[in-house]
């Protein structure tokens, strides 16, 4: 059972790491335009890296 | 007539800018914000941007697909128009839009808190239910003791910042000394976290907080797909509004200043242009033109103006441009009298009781007194409060509306989802449920039915020599009749006559020679005929009789489907319209509808709805303009085009986007086949419940069965709800 002194706290941080991401993402408007990013994935321009 | 709209605001962009920010000592980036009505792939997107960023002033541009709109991060010089004459040339439709309509969407904060206490209740739940799941796989004693305090330090904290929209609501229902859905709801959370807490600090074998904590995140996403669906269809109508920049040119010493409408004062001197619309009401001090005054009375016949007459706010300049002195402005303009009429109309519709406050006012009730008499029973069967205060969190939490909380938004997302796809968009939560009982279909003709432009119908009647002067005269003017006579004309392989001094006579016609003869085209008084009652031009060749070019308003695409449509699901279908007698019955006629009235007052129209609900009708009114916005909130559930009035808009529950009007009868459907989702996931909702409640008052309801029963209804409901797609 010692194990658990491990996993509790990792499973905590682990979530807390998905809590923090889903912040950001909702801080930085990524779920503004739901449409459009999921069509401009198939865009030709600047596939390779993003947007300048 | 958004084209027309917008062209009022494309002239002065920096107006539009300027209020906000008074002094500009540097002069900054503008934010100039475009509608794209016509915006669907990534191609599109791509081209769009390409364009715009192309364009020289342009900083920064980004579509937005979902709410079909460009943001445009913009030099201040730069003027919209020039814009949108970029994108019409790659072929988009584009128009202006007021930055400061749309201000109040950009930041959407409601939604992001919303969005934020899911996520957190979300994210909880999650790792609480894991360290539950292994108290029910087996853990005792010490490790079950701890497993149960770390989820209460996850799930305090959480359920204190996510079930804050709860509390709220219920304390302010509380306060009024009222039941809603929330008081069980905070009631079964703050029961579960104290008996639980209890249970933790004894030691006890169960724990509900891992139910606390997905009944708030399942209660929560009801609440934002709810609030999604009302976001998405206020920031369309705000778009609506924001195409109308409410500005007229006030005439003062002589010289032009465009102010807002709101600045206006009874006596100022006004100037409407041709195709302008009134901004108050007042009387023609100068000028001659013809009015349209569709929009109030539903006559499609213009009407002659000169000075000295009188003209409501809402008519349309036709010809000619025209001074008007004030004579009342703001809420003393017939525009406004009219929507007083709306405010006591309105009545009717708060009386409409939608189907999840009837479920409420049943359960909230019911579960209190189920769970204080499981309270009570076993307290005087054990004589022990810690059991009985178990077995009542128990029921509280067992019967908690998760699937109910879920039951109705959901549904409504996908419907409304599915015809905003089809260009409808609803305006109002109960809209849908309140379509769904229609049994009587009222509709308005002109710029309803009809698409209140003009169609030549008797091009067959002329000699060719006549039509060749017609056109000549009629490609002089921009009057609706004209260019309906030039287009029909232009069709028809007709070459212009060549004429000699053509000139428009504002408010009759145009007049040329021809050969030395004397040509006019216009009204009839003006060109020697009689008067008739049906739309007309006529045509006078000099010694020649006067000869008449009938027009009639052309159908609205989709119209004829609509109606027929209507009348196939058995439902009855009446026309009332403020028009004259013929042209009413000439519609009817063409479309098939056997009970019509004329000259209807916007009085009339309203209390012919109101006589038809008092009948026991369930009626839906079609209406565009100010004439019917009193019909239109008397209805028992409205619709109007986009091309309606703001006042029309605002008064009706659903707007239809698109020009067809075909979409309305599907609507219709997808209404009944909603209604019916939303009473079946009442029913799922109802036989859990009925399954659950009696282990949870027998005392035989664990942790695991409420996480099981309450997430399985949840998702039969959401599933359940998807089949409206």
């Amino acid at each position: 059972m010692e194990v658990l002194a491990y996993l509790i706290p990792i499973s905590l941080f682990l979530g807390g790491v998905g809590l923090v991401a889903f912040v950001y993402t909702v801080r930085s408007n990524q779920y503004d335009d739901p449409e459009g990013d999921a069509r401009r994935i198939l865009n030709d321009e600047w596939d390779d890296k993003p947007k300048p | 007539m958004t084209a027309q709209l917008t062209s009022g605001t494309a002239a002065c962009p920096g107006c539009i800018a300027s209020p906000a920010e008074p002094a500009r000592p540097i002069p900054e980036d503008v934010q100039i914000a475009l509608s794209l009505p016509g915006i669907h792939c990534s191609a599109c997107i791509a081209t769009v941007e390409r364009e715009l960023n192309a364009h020289p002033g342009v900083e920064d541009a980004r579509v937005n697909l979902t709410l079909k709109r460009a943001m445009i991060k913009a030099a201040p010089e730069l003027r919209a128009a020039d814009l949108i004459s970029v994108l019409e040339r790659v072929g988009y439709e584009a128009h202006e839009l007021d930055p400061g309509a749309l201000s109040a969407t950009q930041s959407d904060k409601a939604g992001r808190d919303l969005l934020m206490r899911l996520a957190v209740a979300g994210f909880a739940s999650m790792n609480v239910m894991l360290l539950s799941v292994s108290v029910w796989a087996g853990a005792t004693d010490a490790t079950r003791d701890m497993f149960h305090w770390i989820s209460a330090a996850i799930a305090l904290p959480a359920i204190g910042f996510a079930a804050q929209p709860f509390f709220s609501n219920a304390w302010s229902a509380l306060r009024v000394r009222r039941l809603n859905m929330d008081v069980p709801i905070v009631l079964a959370i703050l029961l579960a976290l104290v008996t639980s807490l209890w249970e933790t600090a004894l030691s006890g074998k169960h724990a509900y907080f891992d139910a606390a904590l997905t009944l708030t995140f399942f209660l929560l996403a009801g609440r934002y797909l709810d609030y999604r669906t009302r976001a998405a269809a206020r920031s369309a109508a705000e778009e609506l509004t924001a195409l109308e920049v409410p500005r007229a040119i006030r005439l003062l010493d002589g010289a032009e200043e465009e102010v807002a409408v709101a600045m206006l004062n009874v006596g100022d001197l006004i100037l409407v242009r041709p195709g302008g619309r009134m901004p108050v009401d007042g009387e023609i001090v100068s000028g001659q033109s013809e009015l349209d005054r569709s929009l109030l009375t539903g006559e499609t016949l213009p009407v002659f103006a000169e000075a000295g007459v009188t003209v409501s706010a809402g008519e349309v300049n036709l010809t000619g441009p025209l001074t008007i002195r004030a004579t009342a402005v703001g809420e003393d303009t017939s525009l406004h009298r009219m929507a007083d009429l709306v405010a006591v109309a309105e009545s009717g519709r708060s009386r409409y009781t939608s189907l999840a406050d009837k479920a409420a006012k049943l359960y909230a009730p019911g579960v209190h007194i189920l769970s204080a008499l499981s309270f009570l029973g076993w307290y005087i069967y054990s004589g022990d409060v810690r059991t009985a205060l178990n077995i009542a969190a128990a029921v509280l939490i067992i019967t908690c509306p998760c699937a109910l909380g879920l039951a109705v938004p959901a549904v409504t997302t996908a419907a409304s989802g599915r015809l905003f796809r089809k260009g409808m968009l609803i305006k109002h939560a109960t809209a849908l449920e309140r379509l769904a009982e229609v049994d009587t279909v009222v509709f308005d003709k002109t710029g309803t039915l009809t698409s209140g432009t003009p169609e030549l119908t008797n091009l067959g009647d002329h000699s060719r020599a006549d039509l060749e002067i017609a056109l000549a005269l009629a490609e002089a003017s921009s009057h609706p009749l004209s260019v309906a006579l030039t287009q029909a004309a232009r069709e028809a392989g007709i070459k212009p006559a060549t004429l000699d001094d053509i000139t428009e006579v504002p408010g009759f016609g145009t007049e040329g020679t021809y050969r030395g003869q004397r040509v006019r085209l216009g009204r009839a008084a003006w060109t020697g005929a009689e008067e008739g009652d049906q739309t007309a031009a006529w045509l006078s060749v000099e010694g020649q009789a006067p000869e008449a070019f009938l027009f009639s308003d052309s159908l609205r695409t989709g119209a004829a489907e609509a109606v027929q449509a209507f009348r196939d699901a058995g439902k009855e279908v009446i026309l009332i319209s403020g028009d004259t007698q013929g042209s009413v019955q000439a519609l009817a006629d063409k479309l098939g509808i056997q009970n019509w009235i004329a000259q209807a007052l916007p009085q009339d129209k309203a209390k012919h709805v109101e006589a038809l609900r008092d009948q026991g009708h369930h009626v839906l009114m079609v209406g565009d303009g100010l004439n019917d916005t009193a019909a239109l909130a008397a209805a028992h559930v409205s619709i109007s085009p986009a091309s309606a009035l703001d006042a029309a808009r605002v008064a009706s529950d659903i707007v239809l986007l698109g020009n067809d009007l075909s979409p309305i009868s599907d609507a219709c459907d997808t209404a009944v086949k909603a209604t019916k989702r939303i009473r079946e996931n009442f029913r799922i909702a109802t036989v859990y419940n009925i399954i659950a409640v009696p282990l949870a008052v027998a005392g035989l309801a664990t942790p695991l069965i409420a996480a099981l029963a309450m997430s399985t209804s949840s998702i039969t409901v959401s599933l359940n709800a998807l089949r409206v797609r």
